[in-house]
């Protein structure tokens, strides 16, 4: 036997077969599959509190007619993208570490760590209008990056894995900020029942898109989700942070330090979850105090699950709590204990989680079975007995 | 040996089972006998482990019947198939390392006596069982400590322990050197002479035609045929389970080359306290030049290697690519300047399973200029050079998007392999480059190698497959507790011969 030991036949048959199955079109239709299926969690997730408020004794179609009534005024719409604001941004980041295969609980302590340090340093400088928030937003960034890079620098040095210490790392950070802000940061000038930091000065405000309504925070939140895609699903970084999440042993058998993608991965969850409570400090409060708003971190999580880390998916994800969250308060006046919107945020993300699993699942079944039988056909007559 | 008139122990009936994505079996017959060795041959990817894994309840087939000892069956879970008597030794032994012989053995059948474990029953239980098997091993001493044959020893009497009369094993030579195999071999006989039914899986031939009473042949997820020993012979045997030739890895004339590609010295892994997984290995890879690396895994090959693509910590040592000295150099910098790694596990180092070929293809590869559009990957060019990788390499798939887990193993392999040739390599460093692969799929491999050797690649080959090893090698050193221990000439080396070294022979200097 030579050189020219080849299998049999088998030229051409690969050619032959992507006509049996076209790349593109097999794509979108997953990314289809993907959609319908986080559709149908959501329909799901609504059918089974509504069960819920039948026991409790309200009429759930009522509730959930007055919800989509109030939900499509104009000005709950806009309420709506503004609390989706800081929810794709806390989601990003987290989608940031899922990519990597690492959870990142800690953007809750990293957001409001950043969101003191940001106002602090905020108020202490003077700069032109655009430069100003411009300053104040790398500010906040870069605490952030700061405070993820703890449990980056634990994981690699120590090996603690990042689950625990962002969890810790969360309670560190309540304790530190409360600290910092009653020891130095607090502003005492003001007789004010509020208390906070030093308020931003004027160049400092971030102008609202709609004003009282929509922040141009917003409109950064968007260019994050953006950048997201770019950086980690079209570019060579990105391509290295998620080979090395995908199975970190052979990314790093091809040379990708894992160590170096987990701090790369944290860093930039970090910054991302820096921005997080932006809106409220540039946009509401100029200043960190009561008011800043805390959960946005846990919220962040459930926004990145439902929207499966995918930039489109996190924006619609975000959008619907957003839409759920404004209309809690027209679910108060028609009796119906506004806490059933958390109920159903919740029972969401089961189903969500649960639906996907079962899709991806399948599809894996699917995809393993075409492949096969695409190939059965191919064989050249005579290779089966 | 008397196979004639004796009573059936095991009989399929038309067994089928559908799975997606692997072959699944069809009509599926099978009889064996009583108190014989029964031996079951085909290709990897055959269907072999499908019909064990019914046998012994692991799923339930589609169709078809299972008779044992004359009653119809229908297990629902492996205790089902070892309440009747049926045990499994699996290809990958499921022993506590911190346990010691005894309690693996009765680990999960623990006798008790009003609760509370009676040791000395099972000390009295079980070397009665191994006596009566020929089995000899120390009940007492740590799995940890024992060698690969001593521990399938001990999987052998856990699954006696259990009570199993029929005994499937599932590839069990593929760990073992040509010594072991024999030692493994007499304790079957002694297992069938004292009544025992055994059913043993392979895909080695020259072992099968050696120790079984019958043997069925399957191919493509049914059962072609069952013969005699006495009526085939290897070349017979390999067409029956192929449905073609045989291919082999031999026939060919190298050129070795003057210039060192490969220079290592006096490299060392482990130091102080622990145990030096490689110590002091010295030897250099010319110019179109196969380095076979030989040994019992687990005697260092795996740090080696990884020592070379600068994965692991040396503590002593250095390793030279062509001119340049990267002993201290990353891995990235190690893979371009040359250097292509198969590794030994495909799945755990090799492969992202879920993400599509392409992605696997560009892994490793990404900073390459070709591949690189600005900060962005250039997509399609990573589209087209998988495509090429597919084509030459033959791999057998839909098209380059499918995720990897959806081929089978042997064209996950040729990938990998393609994967590693493509960018032109200097040096390959190949471990274990046909493991699991089907026939087809290790002959396109070994032409591969051959064809980038003679076009000057320097390769380093490890593998536990002893006829690869000497069939494409120009240069085999054995490896035994992380020292090099012995340098043959693969023209006058017998499989023998290596089993010896490997097991810690001694080489006397020439």
């Amino acid at each position: 036997m030579g050189d020219e030991t080849r299998i049999p036949a088998a030229d051409g048959v690969t050619r032959g077969l992507s006509k049996l199955m076209t790349p593109k079109l097999e794509n979108s239709k997953n990314g289809l599959i993907t959609t319908a299926s986080s559709i149908a969690a959501v329909v799901l997730a609504l059918v089974i509190s509504g069960i819920m408020l039948k026991i409790t004794g309200k009429d759930p179609i009522n509730a959930y007619r007055k919800m989509i009534e109030t939900g499509l005024e104009h000005d709950k719409l806009l309420e709506a993208l503004q609390r989706a604001t800081p929810l794709m941004l806390s989601a990003v980041a987290v989608a940031i570490g899922f990519k990597m295969n690492l959870f990142n609980i800690g953007v809750e302590g990293q957001y409001l760590f950043a969101a003191l340090i940001a106002s602090v340093v905020g108020a202490a400088v003077s700069l032109p209008a655009p430069l100003h928030v411009a300053f104040i937003l790398l500010v906040a960034m870069a605490a952030g990056s700061v405070w993820a890079a703890l449990a980056a620098v634990l994981k690699v040095k120590r090996g603690v894995n990042e689950v625990i210490s962002t969890i810790m790392l969360n309670y560190v950070a309540l304790s530190v900020i409360q600290w910092l802000f009653d020891t130095w940061f607090r502003d005492n000038s003001k007789s004010d029942l509020n208390v906070k930091t030093k308020v931003l000065p004027r160049s400092a405000w971030m102008p609202d898109i709609v004003t009282g309504r929509l922040s141009s925070m917003f409109i950064v939140a968007i260019a994050v989700v953006a950048l997201y895609w770019v950086i980690v699903f079209k570019s060579r970084f990105g391509f290295r942070l998620r080979s090395s999440g995908m199975n970190s042993v052979a990314a790093r058998t091809a040379g990708i330090s894992s160590n170096r993608m987990i701090v790369s991965a944290l860093v930039m969850s970090g910054a991302v979850a820096g921005l997080v409570a932006m809106p409220s400090v540039l946009g509401d409060i100029h200043a960190y105090g009561q008011g800043v708003p805390d959960g946005l971190g846990f919220a962040g999580i459930a926004v990145a699950l439902l929207g499966r880390n995918h930039p489109l998916g996190i924006m619609a994800a975000a959008a619907l709590y957003g839409f759920l969250e404004s209309t809690a308060g027209a679910l108060q006046i028609q009796h119906v204990p506004n806490s059933i919107i958390d109920v159903i945020k919740a029972i969401i993300v089961l189903t969500v989680v649960i639906v996907n699993e079962a899709v991806t699942r399948s599809m894996n079944r699917r995809t393993a079975s075409r492949t096969s039988s695409a190939l059965q056909v191919a064989k050249p007559i005579g290779a089966t007995a | 040996m008397n196979t004639e008139g004796s009573t059936i122990a095991v009989e399929l009936n038309g067994i089928e089972k559908r799975f997606p994505g692997v072959i699944a079996n069809h009509d599926v017959t099978l009889i064996v006998r009583s108190g014989t060795i029964h031996a079951i041959v085909g290709e990897n990817g055959a269907g072999k482990s499908t019909l064990m894994n019914t046998l012994y309840g692991m799923h339930q087939p589609d169709a078809g019947t299972i008779t044992v000892n004359g009653v119809e069956q229908h297990f629902k879970s492996p205790s089902d198939a070892i309440a009747v008597g049926i045990g499994m030794v699996h290809q990958h032994f499921m022993l506590a390392d911190n346990f010691t012989v005894l309690e693996n053995i009765i680990l999960g059948a623990e006798p008790t006596h009003l609760g509370v474990l009676s040791i000395g029953d099972a000390r009295k239980r079980i070397t009665e069982i191994a006596a009566a098997s020929g089995t000899h091993v120390d009940l007492d001493a740590l799995v940890s400590d024992l060698g690969v044959g001593q521990r399938q020893r001990v999987e052998i009497l856990k699954v006696l322990f259990r009570g199993a009369r029929i005994l499937i094993l599932d590839e069990p030579t593929a760990v073992l050197v040509p010594q072991e195999v024999d030692e493994l071999f007499t304790t079957l006989r002694h297992l069938v002479d004292d009544g025992a039914t055994i059913i043993f899986i392979s895909h080695k031939l020259d072992e099968v035609l050696a120790v079984s009473d019958e043997i069925t042949v399957i191919r493509d997820g049914t059962t072609v045929t069952t013969v005699l020993p006495r009526d085939v012979n290897r070349a017979t045997l390999g067409e029956l389970m192929v449905g073609a030739e045989l291919p082999s890895p031999e026939g060919r004339e190298s050129q070795v080359g003057t210039t060192v590609l490969l220079k290592v010295q006096g490299l060392t892994v482990g130091s102080g306290g622990q145990r030096k997984t490689v110590d002091d290995v010295s030897f250099a890879v010319h110019q179109a030049e196969i380095v076979g690396i030989a040994g019992v895994e687990g005697n260092g090959q795996f740090e080696l290697c990884e020592a070379i693509l600068g994965l692991t910590a040396i503590s002593a040592g250095s390793v030279e690519i062509g001119e340049h000295d990267v002993t201290s150099s990353s891995t990235r910098e190690r893979k371009s300047v040359g250097v292509s790694y198969i590794p030994f596990d495909r799945h755990r180092e090799g492969l992202m399973l879920t993400s599509p070929l392409w992605e696997n293809t560009l892994l490793g590869r990404e900073g390459e200029p070709r591949f690189v559009r600005g900060p962005l990957v250039n997509t399609a060019e990573a589209h087209r050079d998988c495509n090429e990788i597919i084509d030459r390499f033959d791999v057998m798939t839909p098209s380059e998007i499918v995720p990897v887990f959806a081929l089978s193993g042997g064209n996950q392999q040729k990938l990998l392999v393609g994967r590693e040739l493509s960018n032109n390599p200097k040096i390959l460093i190949a471990a274990h480059p046909t493991r699991g692969v089907d026939i087809g799929a290790q002959a396109a491999i070994w032409a591969e190698l051959r064809r980038a050797r003679d076009e000057g690649l320097a390769v380093v080959l490890i593998s536990a497959d002893l006829d690869e090893l000497i069939g494409l090698s120009d240069t085999i050193l054995v490896m035994y507790d992380g020292r090099i221990t012995a340098t043959l000439d693969p023209a006058t080396a017998t499989p023998k011969m290596l089993g010896t070294f490997m097991t810690g022979g001694k080489q006397e200097v020439a």
